[in-house]
């Protein structure tokens, strides 16, 4: 079908516009300070990785409460993720979309969890879940114990993270403005379905950008998991846990574990974000994907 | 610069190590059990009789969390007795401040809260003479203040349905707690095996946890916060805490100097104030 | 009556009320932030006015203070076309005309169908499997178009749907605009005279929130009362006295013309008559000397600006202007500056009342 030849030969061009010479206005130092910067983070994990014993690496990853943490971590973040959906995707439209007294207060309460070191974050979830707590004291007189359980490793991580979903959706939800929306309804779509057919389509590689920070963050929660669900082997002993752990004992378990969790985040991170940057132009239909 | 030497520098101290210590290792182990208090107590005290109108300078003293009250206190009468001196402390888990030391964190006197940490630093070849037991600690059973699930004895803490809460069989307190449970013929079944005495304090003053084992000196400091129940076992764990030079210092008589506070008379005195048991 | 509108913005100083008859198609014009637009939004509710109200085929869009009705954009039944198309970036184009049929509550094969025939419309069948982005401006205005269509809607809205169009592309919506919006009712603001002419039966003319002037647009462009008016229709205007079958300027100049018979028949006031002397840019000859003989009005100006206007080039000088073609400007050798006659017959000037 000769209009299928179009789009591709036109997305070629486009892929080959991008990588002749323009203009970018970058000042020469900038790479040499950004060099920097990269080393810094890069170097360390150098520095960790040069650690790992690899003869023992298998043994050392795979031992009983090394695969119990793993698997308790990508559970447990996975489910939290999921939260930070189902909660962040309403608390970023309002925040980006409605008009609404205490707006600004609402957004500044809900970042909160970024400036507040984890630990505190577990402290103010134990005084409002725990057995004593605002909320857990009516939770346990119906028979709902939350600490100690692998729920409340799921309500840490879900505090800590879902700043980032919110934040990385709001920004995505204000760059592409109402337009479309409006459009939508002239149209005769009900909000719900502008919502679910307009927005979130438009909004996806922020939505998937902001779960994958999410997951990421979840990844590697420790203080709030530790003051707030404790540490048990496959209940709430997660990663971060397991190698602070490992590290009284076994130094080489904990950088062997430390490893794996930053392969698993870097593995999740660059197989999320191979969706296009370009969002708008790469949801490409099926009929026009090779 | 630190940033490079990360990588290669424990590398360096591995092979080190072996050179040294097996030496050191055996010196400690025929020097250091029977004859703690008497060799030490008696030479130590003139030294530092001898030197307090000369020493000066700065000694870096990294100490097991559980010496922080006392050791505090200690540093204050050190200072006070030799005026040209400050000490700086660092207090934190033990196996964080040998790592912290062995990755060349300048400390001069390193105490540790259990002699496996201790044996770290001795096998990176970084003790400058054979440690010194100074003091011991035992556990003991703690509850929140109202006692929510009526325990009074360690069989109760055991008990299925009741919230325990230990610490990891990684970390010293836990390993303790798991021998003196095997001596009382009981098997724990903890809600969480916590990475800290602390941590294992927070749950159980925050009311989260029914009971919690933690030391002796740990449940003096909470005060009112929690209720301690002894063990009352035949055989209870005794942990000890030693203390030594770090072979890199360079103050040595300082270090000596506060060593020697801590293990003569007076620093007993405090330490047995604090709970702690004679080493 | 198709449409009644009234509406007031304190805000934006808006102060505005329309009608519409069924079938009829009515530009508005005016300056930028003059409330053009407002009107449309208001209609489609997307923008809320302070008070007023707007009932469309007798059913209320909203009536407010007194009043709290406020139809949601998606009960209005309004279609609408702005300037960008708008196309949903990640629907191809049959799915963006579906989109509208779908909303509404119908099935998916029939919206397809629908929307294959609304592409067929706008002549855009072969564009339905390419994305918004393979397309180019003139077609994606005409999918937007299409779309737009696709609810079947009482009142179609076009908000400048040709400004950010090239000149290529512009004529051939603008063909297919007329073809669609016969016997449709129909909103269309517009900077464009063409548009207006070639596709409204009205006009308004909206100034500082006000309706400045209204009428049929022939009679509006023909006889603008107001300066924009003027300066849209793109006519000489001049203001004067007027004499029997002349204007006599304040500078003491005579335009001779011809009165407009509508205007001639009305009763003459007693004394001086304002009036106003009107005539096309393209009535305008350039000379390099004043020429001799036939009865033609004649002003000595001095040249301002040149620019290009359709096929001619427009010469600015001061108040006046003159279409003419670029071999004449080469010919004559014009630029800024120059003094030059423009020259326009008797026959081309109107004169009518202010």
């Amino acid at each position: 079908m000769p209009v299928l030849v179009l789009p591709k030969s036109n997305r070629q061009a486009a892929r080959v516009q991008g990588r002749t010479w323009q203009y970018t206005g970058v000042p020469k130092w900038i790479y040499l300070v950004a060099a920097v910067g990269a080393l810094f983070i890069l170097l360390p994990l150098t520095g960790m990785v040069a650690q790992v014993n690899w003869g023992q690496f298998g043994a050392l990853v795979t031992s009983e409460s090394s695969l119990a943490a793993l698997v308790l971590s990508l559970k447990t973040a996975a489910a939290s993720t999921a939260l930070c959906i189902v909660f962040g995707v309403p608390l970023a439209l309002l925040l980006a979309r409605a008009q609404f007294l205490g707006q600004r207060i609402l957004r500044a309460l809900i970042l909160l969890p970024l400036i507040v070191p984890p630990v505190v974050g577990g402290l103010a979830l134990l005084y409002t879940f725990g057995r004593q707590g605002l909320i857990g004291k009516s939770l346990t007189l119906v028979g709902i114990d939350i600490a100690f359980s692998t729920t409340a490793v799921i309500m840490a991580q879900t505090f800590v993270a879902l700043p980032f979903l919110v934040l990385s959706l709001e920004g995505t939800l204000r760059t592409a403005g109402q337009k479309y929306e409006a459009v939508a309804a002239t149209l005769g779509a009900r909000p719900g379905t502008v919502l679910r057919r307009i927005t979130l389509p438009l909004v996806l590689p922020g939505l998937i950008s902001g779960a994958v920070l999410s997951f990421a963050r979840c990844l590697g929660e420790f203080g709030a998991t530790l003051t707030f669900a404790g540490s048990l082997q496959g209940v709430t002993r997660t990663m971060p846990l397991e190698i602070y752990l490992q590290r009284e004992t076994d130094p080489e378990a904990a950088v062997a574990l430390s490893f794996l969790l930053i392969a698993v985040a870097v593995l999740v991170v660059a197989l999320t974000y191979r969706v296009p940057k370009s969002p708008l132009r790469a949801l490409v239909s099926p009929e026009a994907t090779p | 610069m630190t940033l490079f030497n990360t990588s290669t520098r424990p590398r360096r101290l591995r092979l080190g190590a072996v050179a040294a210590g097996a030496a050191v290792l055996a010196l400690g182990l025929s020097g250091c059990g029977p004859a703690a208090t008497s060799p030490s107590a008696g030479p130590d005290s003139n030294a530092t009789e001898n030197a307090t109108a000369e020493l000066s300078g700065t000694l870096n003293v990294y100490a097991a969390a559980s010496l922080k009250q006392t050791f505090t206190e200690l540093a204050h009468e050190f200072e006070a007795k030799n005026p040209h001196v400050k000490v700086s402390l660092s207090f934190d888990g033990s196996s964080t401040l040998v790592t912290q030391i062995t990755q060349g964190a300048p400390a001069d006197v390193f105490a540790s809260a259990d002699s496996a940490n201790m044996k770290k630093l001795s096998n990176a070849g970084l003790a400058k003479d054979s440690p010194v037991d100074f003091a011991s600690n035992v556990l003991t059973l703690v509850v929140p203040p109202g006692n929510p699930a009526n325990i009074t004895t360690f069989a109760d803490a055991a008990k299925p349905g009741v919230k325990l809460v230990v610490c990891a069989p990684q970390v010293p307190c836990g390993a303790a707690a798991q021998a003196d449970a095997a001596g009382a013929g009981l098997t724990l079944s903890p809600v969480s095996e916590e990475l800290s005495v602390t941590s294992v304090l927070g749950k159980v003053t925050s009311g989260e946890a029914d009971a919690g084992l933690v030391y002796v000196t740990d449940a003096i400091t909470e005060g009112d916060k929690v209720r301690s129940i002894p063990l009352t076992l035949a055989n209870t764990t005794i942990n000890r805490y030693p203390i030594a030079a770090v072979s890199t210092t360079k103050v040595p008589e300082l270090a000596q100097g506060f060593i020697a506070l801590v293990t003569d008379s007076e620093g007993q005195k405090v330490l047995k104030n604090a709970g702690f048991g004679a080493p | 009556m198709t449409l009644e509108f009234k509406a007031t913005i304190a805000a934006r100083n808006v102060e505005l009320e329309l009608t519409l008859d069924a079938g009829e198609t009515l530009a508005i014009m005016g300056p930028n932030g003059a409330g053009k637009s407002s009107v449309v939004q208001m209609l489609a509710g997307l923008l809320k006015p302070d008070s007023g109200r707007a009932a469309l085929q007798g059913r209320a869009l909203f009536s407010l203070s007194p009043g709290t009705l406020w139809l949601p954009p998606h009960e209005r039944g309004l279609g609408v076309l702005a300037q960008d198309p708008l196309l949903f970036p990640h629907l191809n184009v049959l799915e963006n005309v579906a989109f509208g049929p779908r909303s509404q509550g119908r099935g998916k094969a029939d919206s397809r169908a629908s929307a294959a025939h609304w592409l067929r419309e706008v002549d855009a069948s072969e564009l339905a499997v390419r994305l918004p982005s393979q397309l180019s401006g003139g077609q994606a205005q005409r999918v937007a178009l299409a779309r737009a269509l696709s609810t079947e809607p009482e009142l179609l809205l076009l908000d400048e749907p040709m400004a950010a169009l090239d000149v290529n592309s512009a004529p051939f919506l603008r063909s297919l605009l007329k073809r669609v919006l016969a016997g449709r009712s129909a909103i269309i603001v517009t900077h464009s005279v063409l548009d207006a002419l070639l596709l409204a039966d009205r006009i308004i003319v909206i100034d500082g929130g006000r309706i400045v002037e209204s009428g049929p647009t022939a009679t509006v462009l023909a006889h603008p009362r107001s300066a924009f008016a003027a300066s849209l229709a793109g006519l000489n205007v001049l203001q004067g006295v007027l004499e029997a079958d002349s204007l006599r300027m304040r500078d003491g100049g005579r335009v001779t013309g011809r009165r407009i018979p509508a205007f001639a028949e009305a009763p003459q006031a007693v004394g001086a008559l304002e009036g106003l002397a009107a005539f096309a840019p393209s009535a305008v000859s350039v000379f390099l000397a004043p020429p001799q003989g036939s009865p033609r009005n004649c002003f000595k100006v001095s040249v301002g600006e040149l620019e290009p206007q359709g096929e001619q080039i427009r010469v600015r000088a001061g108040a006046l202007s003159a279409d003419i073609s670029p071999a004449a400007v080469a010919e004559l050798g014009l630029e800024p500056g120059a003094e030059v006659y423009f020259v326009v017959k008797a026959a081309e000037v109107v004169l009518y009342p202010a």
